[in-house]
C-alpha cells in the first residue's frame, strides 16, 4: 500500500473522531474499518536468490493456511492477511523488513525466513519490539536460551533431529563419514549434528572441507574427498548449492565410492538436476507429499493445495509456511484474537496436526515437536510420475527425546 | 599430501579455469576493439545456457546445442550491438556500461518469465558421462572435454586473428579505425561482428557450463564477477592476459581449496589486488592506454 493511502486514512480518522462512535464506523470507508479489523501476518522471505524456489513454495502455501481460515469466516469474524515481504537472503534486509512490517504496516505476528542466519536477524527484531515470530528456518540455536524469548516459536525442525535421524538411517559402527560443509549457520550447524550423531553411534570422520556459502563450482573439493576414502559423505548445504555440489560430485564418481548423505533432502533441487544424479542419496524431511498414504491430514494437505494451485503438489519447504501460519492461526482462534501475550499462551497450549501428525511446541523453547522424515531419492526407473521422487525410509514419530534437553539449551527447568 | 592428489587438484583447477578463459575472452575482446564494458555478459553467458538446452532438447543432441547456442546468440548480440550500443559508441565509457547494466536486468527478468526461476536439469551428454581413470586418479570426462574444446577454441581464434585477412583488418580496426575508414574499410561491420564474437564466447561459455552446474537465470552474476577479475588481472582487451589469467585464477582457486577451502573464492579477489598494486594495468595490459 501506498504511503499516501495511510496518512489519508488517519487523518479521515482523526476528521471523524468528534462524530459519534457509530456515526464514524457507518461513515469510514470499507477500506479503513477492514484495515482495523484484519489480522496481519508478515512473512519475510527470500524471493530472490538461491533459495527462491524454496521460498515461493513457501508464500504459496502460507497463502493457503490464510485463505482457508478466511473461507471460513476468519477469526472472530476478522479476515486475515499475509503481508510478503523480500528479505533477500540477506540478514540486515530481513530486519530491515521485518521492522517495518511492525512499525508501518503494524502485523500482529511474523512467520517467515528460510536461510538460519536470516531468522536470527528477524527474530532479534521481533523479539526486541515483544511481536510473535514463527520461524520456518531450521535452526539448532534459535531456541537457545541466549537467543529465545517467549515471543519465539520455532515450527521447522532442527539440524539436531534431521541429522540424528539420517544418521540411524545410514551409519554404522565403524563406518568412515567425510563431509562437505556450507560455511555458514546452516552448514555448521548440521556439521555438529552429524558429528554428534555418528559419535553415539560409533562411525569415523575421517575428514570436512568447509565451502564458501554459494559456490558455483565444487570440483576442487572432490579431489581430496576422494583420497579421505570415506564410506559416507555427508553434504551439508541448502538450496541450489545442494544441487550443485551433488551434481559434481556425481560427476567425480563419488557415488561408485562412497554414500552420499545429505541433512535435507530437497524437493525442488532433486527437481533441478533430474533423477540420475540424486539416485540413491539420502536426507531428512519435514514433509513429502507420498505420506499421503499414511497420513489423513497429509491427504487433506495435497488435496487443499492442489485445488489451490492447478493440481501442483505441495513441497517440503512450502508445508513448512502452511504450518507456520497455520499454527499461528489456530493459536489466534483459541485465543480469540490477536493479543500477544493470550496468542503466546495459546500456542504453548496448542496440539495440531496440519500436514503430517501430531505436532506441538515444547513449553521451555518453543520448538516444535514432530515427526521427522528419512527420504531415499528414487531411480528413474522406479518413479511411477513425475512427481513420484523420493521413497520414505523412515517416519520417526515426534517426541521429546529427539531434542536436545532444555537444560542443555540454558533454560531453567 | 601425495603428487597424484595434486595433480588432480591442478587438473580441476585448469577445467575451471578453461570456463573462465572463454567467458572472460569475449569480455575482453569487446573492450579491448570497442572500449565497451559489457555487463550483460553475464547474463548472455545465462542465456547461452538456456539457448544450448533448449536447442539439445529440441534436436535430442547435446551437440546440436552447443553448436547452435553460441552462433545463435552471437547473432543476437549482433542484433543488440545493431540496435542498442551504436548508438553510444564516441560518447563516455560509462553509457554503454550502463546500457549494459540495465539489458542484463531485462535478460534475466526476461528467462525468468519464460523458463521460471528454478533450475533446469542439463544432463551431461551421454558420451561423455561418467569418469576416465588417468592412473593416478579418476577425472570427469565431461570436464576433460571442455579443457579440450577451449583449447581448440583458442587455437581457431589467434588463428583468425593472426594469420588472415579479417583478423589483420580487426586489429588495425582496434588501434586505429579513423585510418581504417579513409582505407576504405566499413568499421562499423568489423565492430558489429566483433560484438557478436564476443557475446558467442559468453553464450558457448554458458553452453559448456551447462552440464557442471545446475542451469538457473542466476548464473551469470557469479561468472561475470569472475569474468571481471580475469579480465582485469590479464589486462583490458588482452586476448593472452585473459587466457593467462583465466588458468592463473582457475588452478590458484583449486590449489587453494585443497589447503583452505573456505578461502577458495577469496582467493582470486587477492590475486588480483596483488597484481593491481606490482603492474596496474594488469599483466599483459598496456599503460595508460584510453578506452
Amino acid at each position: 500500500m501506498p504511503k499516501s493511502g495511510s496518512t489519508s486514512k488517519i487523518t479521515r480518522r482523526t476528521a471523524l473522531a468528534g462524530l459519534s462512535a457509530g456515526a464514524a464506523l457507518l461513515a469510514m470507508p470499507r477500506l479503513g474499518r477492514a484495515a482495523d479489523e484484519t489480522i496481519r501476518i508478515g512473512f519475510p522471505t527470500p524471493l530472490t536468490g538461491p533459495f527462491a524456489a524454496e521460498a515461493r513454495d513457501q508464500v504459496k502455501c502460507a497463502e493457503l493456511a490464510v485463505k482457508l481460515v478466511n473461507d471460513k469466516g476468519g477469526i472472530g469474524g476478522r479476515k486475515v492477511e499475509l503481508l510478503v515481504r523480500d528479505d533477500k537472503l540477506n540478514a540486515g534486509e530481513a530486519a530491515t523488513r521485518t521492522l517495518e512490517l511492525i512499525e508501518k504496516d503494524k502485523v500482529h505476528a511474523v512467520v517467515g525466513a528460510l536461510s538460519s542466519a536470516v531468522q536470527l536477524a528477524v527474530n532479534e527484531v521481533t523479539r526486541a519490539r515483544g511481536v510473535i515470530y514463527v520461524s520456518i528456518s531450521q535452526s539448532d540455536t534459535i531456541n537457545e536460551a541466549k537467543d529465545f524469548s517467549k515471543y519465539t516459536f520455532h515450527e521447522a525442525l532442527n539440524p539436531h533431529m534431521t541429522t540424528a535421524a539420517v544418521a540411524r538411517q545410514t551409519l554404522k559402527k565403524g563406518m568412515k563419514v567425510a563431509h562437505l560443509v556450507a560455511d555458514y549457520a546452516y552448514g555448521h550447524e548440521m556439521l555438529r549434528g552429524f558429528k554428534r550423531a555418528q559419535a553415539a553411534i560409533g562411525a569415523d570422520n575421517v575428514g570436512e572441507i568447509l565451502h564458501p556459502f554459494g559456490a558455483a563450482d565444487y570440483s576442487t573439493f572432490m579431489p581430496r574427498l576422494m583420497s579421505m576414502r570415506p564410506d559416507v559423505l555427508c553434504i551439508s548445504n541448502f538450496g541450489r548449492d545442494q544441487a550443485n555440489a551433488i551434481k559434481q560430485a556425481v560427476d567425480f564418481g563419488v557415488k561408485q565410492q562412497m554414500k552420499i548423505v545429505v541433512p535435507v533432502i530437497l524437493h525442488n533441487q532433486r527437481l533441478a538436476v533430474g533423477p540420475d544424479v540424486f539416485e540413491g542419496v539420502v536426507g531428512g524431511a519435514n514433509y513429502y507429499w507420498g505420506l499421503e498414504t499414511q497420513s489423513k491430514s497429509a491427504a487433506a494437505f495435497n488435496a487443499a493445495f492442489k485445488a489451490a494451485n492447478g493440481g501442483a503438489i505441495p513441497t517440503d519447504y512450502g508445508a513448512y509456511g502452511y504450518s507456520g501460519v497455520g499454527s499461528l492461526l489456530a493459536a489466534m482462534q483459541a485465543a480469540g484474537g490477536t493479543d500477544t501475550d493470550k496468542v503466546v499462551d495459546a500456542l504453548e497450549k496448542l496440539q495440531y496436526d496440519l500436514t503430517k501428525g501430531p505436532q506441538h511446541y515444547r513449553k521451555c523453547d518453543h520448538q516444535s515437536v514432530q515427526s521427522v522424515l528419512v527420504l531415499e531419492s528414487k531411480k528413474k526407473s522406479a518413479m511411477a510420475g513425475d512427481n513420484d521422487l523420493f521413497a520414505i525410509l523412515a517416519n520417526d514419530t515426534g517426541s521429546d527425546d529427539m531434542l536436545r534437553s532444555c537444560s542443555e539449551l540454558g533454560h531453567a527447568t | 599430501m601425495d603428487l597424484s592428489l595434486i595433480i588432480m587438484q591442478l587438473l580441476s583447477g585448469i577445467a575451471l579455469g578453461a570456463v573462465l578463459v572463454i567467458t572472460a575472452l569475449g569480455l575482453t575482446i569487446v573492450f579491448g576493439m570497442l572500449g565497451v564494458v559489457n555487463f550483460a555478459h553475464g547474463a548472455l553467458f545465462m542465456i547461452g545456457a538456456y539457448a544450448g538446452l533448449y536447442l539439445a532438447s529440441l534436436t535430442g543432441s547435446f551437440w546440436w546445442g552447443l553448436l547452435l547456442a553460441p552462433i545463435l546468440i552471437g547473432a543476437f548480440g549482433m542484433l543488440i550491438e545493431f540496435v542498442l550500443i551504436r548508438r553510444l559508441y564516441g560518447r563516455s565509457i560509462d553509457d554503454p556500461l550502463l546500457l549494459t547494466f540495465g539489458l542484463s536486468y531485462v535478460l534475466v527478468e526476461g528467462v525468468r518469465i519464460v523458463f521460471g526461476s528454478d533450475g533446469i536439469p542439463f544432463p551431461t551428454p551421454p558420451q561423455l558421462i561418467g569418469v576416465l581413470d588417468l592412473g593416478i586418479g579418476f577425472f570427469p570426462r565431461y570436464r576433460l572435454f571442455v579443457i579440450a574444446l577451449v583449447a581448440v577454441v583458442l587455437l581457431a581464434l589467434w588463428l583468425a586473428l593472426e594469420k588472415t585477412r579479417v583478423g589483420l583488418i580487426v586489429r588495425a580496426g582496434a588501434r586505429d579505425p579513423t585510418i581504417m575508414q579513409v582505407l576504405g574499410v566499413d568499421i562499423g561491420r568489423v565492430w558489429l561482428a566483433i560484438f557478436g564474437l564476443g557475446v558467442g564466447l559468453a553464450a558457448l561459455g554458458g553452453v559448456l557450463a551447462g552440464p557442471m552446474r545446475s542451469v538457473n537465470p542466476e548464473m551469470g552474476s557469479l561468472v561475470l564477477a569472475e569474468a571481471f577479475v580475469v579480465t582485469v588481472i590479464g589486462g583490458l582487451g588482452s586476448i593472452v592476459g585473459a587466457v593467462v589469467a583465466g588458468l592463473m585464477v582457475g588452478i590458484s582457486i583449486s590449489l587453494v581449496a585443497l589447503f583452505a577451502p573456505e578461502m577458495a573464492t577469496i582467493v582470486m579477489f587477492a590475486l588480483m589486488a596483488v597484481v593491481l598494486l606490482i603492474r596496474p594495468q594488469g599483466l599483459f595490459g598496456v599503460r595508460g592506454r584510453t578506452a
